[in-house]
């Protein structure tokens, strides 16, 4: 009983140490509205291909209302300004753009898509 | 299947009647190629100095430009036709036509240009390389190149440099049951003189004029079937 605890406690430290060495993963701002489109590891894992997938129905076969639309990401993840403005996804420190700049990936979609859900200026 | 068999309990129903006009598809349900949107413009209603049409299409899909009138985005030009045996001019707006068979789906290298199975024609901005082949082949002038950075684009309407844009017919209105900003503003700024409906659709008032009047097509030699429609020309 004891050998397991002291394994179990053992493994647990070096995980913690093992973490510590990787650059402290940032603090994201949290989401308005309900739950996300689907649990937070499913979406870490494979938003990149939800959204490819989504893009194509919705544009080429007209498909709408279904899981995952990037409008939804933009309107549940998006914050509001100190000024109650809203801020766009892409400003630093917005929830998309703070893990893709710690991860190293830069998504182009919001050349074209709106950075915000209001009728942007 | 299922939308056959959806689109049969309507019209068993008799509900089509009220709900035609303006029905949104169900979440997940795809375009349906037994419908065919379209539109139909009375000239004879379309004045001269009027831009209802052309200021509401700009204002729906947050179209800016840098008073640049060759190459700012246009999705509808306004043309004067004149006839040179007598004389009479008429005016009619010119969008994207919304063509069966269109040219610019023929000629895009990497097909973005697209024809949804409704009928709509749209550039699928995800894999346009901005050759614009589909501007040169279109008969209408009904596209646009985004030379610039945009910001503030409308949600419905994602718009960014180096692509392909023109009308979709406002397809982000239609897929939610609604009808394209431009039909809208001509009916209350304008004289009313645009129509908007399902041409597959005997019942629909649209189909119905064009089987009981006589309109024409802009430059039908062609045979690219366009889906707009024109009346007085
Ligand atoms: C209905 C609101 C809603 C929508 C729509 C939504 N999300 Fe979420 N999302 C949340 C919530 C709530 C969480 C849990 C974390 C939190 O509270 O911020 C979350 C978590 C996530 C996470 C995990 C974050 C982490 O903790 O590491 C990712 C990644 C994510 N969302 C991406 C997306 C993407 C991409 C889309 C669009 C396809 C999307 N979300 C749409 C509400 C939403
Ligand atoms: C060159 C412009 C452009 C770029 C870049 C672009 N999109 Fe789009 N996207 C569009 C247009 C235009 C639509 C059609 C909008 C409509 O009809 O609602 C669209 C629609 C979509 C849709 C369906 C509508 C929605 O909001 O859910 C998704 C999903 C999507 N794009 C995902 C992406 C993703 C992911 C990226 C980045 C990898 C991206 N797009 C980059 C232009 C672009
Ligand atoms: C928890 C971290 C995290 C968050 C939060 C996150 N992403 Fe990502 N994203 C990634 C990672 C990692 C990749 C690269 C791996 C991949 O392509 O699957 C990626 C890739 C993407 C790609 C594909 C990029 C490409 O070039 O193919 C898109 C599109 C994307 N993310 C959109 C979003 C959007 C929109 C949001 C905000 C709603 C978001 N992501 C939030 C981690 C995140």
């Amino acid at each position: 009983m004891t050998l397991l605890a002291r394994l179990l406690l053992g493994l647990m430290l070096t995980v913690t140490a093992a973490a510590a060495f990787a650059a402290d993963f940032p603090a994201l701002p949290k989401a308005r509205g309900g739950d996300c489109v689907a649990a937070a590891p499913v979406m870490r894992r494979d938003h990149a291909d939800m959204l490819k997938h989504q893009r194509d129905d919705t544009l080429r076969r007209g498909i709408r209302g279904v899981k995952a639309s990037l409008k939804d990401c933009v309107a549940c993840h998006s914050t509001d300004g100190a000024d109650a403005k809203p801020v766009p996804i892409t400003a630093p420190g917005q929830f998309c753009q703070t893990c893709h700049a710690y991860v190293a990936a830069k998504p182009d979609c919001f050349e074209c898509h709106a950075t915000t859900t209001g009728a942007a200026p | 299947m299922t939308e056959v068999s959806r689109r049969h309990l309507l019209l068993a129903s008799g509900a089509v009647l009220i709900t035609r006009a303006a029905q949104a598809r169900a979440p997940g349900e795809a375009a349906s190629p037994s419908q065919r949107w379209g539109l139909l413009i009375d000239t004879a209603k379309c004045d001269s100095g009027c831009t209802a049409c052309i200021d509401g299409c700009k204002a729906e899909m947050g179209l800016t430009g840098h008073d640049r009138p060759l190459t700012d985005a246009q999705y509808i030009r306004k043309l004067t036709v004149k006839d040179p045996m007598d004389g009479n001019t008429h005016f009619l707006p010119v969008m994207c036509q919304h063509c069966a068979k269109p040219a610019c789906v023929d000629v895009c290298p990497t097909g973005a240009s697209m024809k949804r199975a409704d009928g709509i024609v749209l550039v699928d901005r995800h894999i346009c390389i901005g050759c614009r082949y589909c501007m040169m082949a279109c008969p209408y002038k009904a596209r646009s190149f985004t030379h610039e950075e945009q910001s503030g684009q409308k949600p419905h309407l994602p718009r960014g440099k180096g692509t392909v844009e023109g009308c979709t017919l406002c397809v982000h209105r239609i897929d939610a049951g609604g009808q394209p900003a431009c039909v809208e503003a001509c009916a209350t700024k304008g004289k009313g003189a645009m129509l908007f409906g399902d041409l597959k659709d005997p019942g629909s008032t649209i189909a119905r004029r064009v089987a009981a009047e006589a309109t024409t097509r802009i430059r039908a030699d062609l045979g690219l079937g366009p889906a707009v429609r024109y009346q007085g020309i």
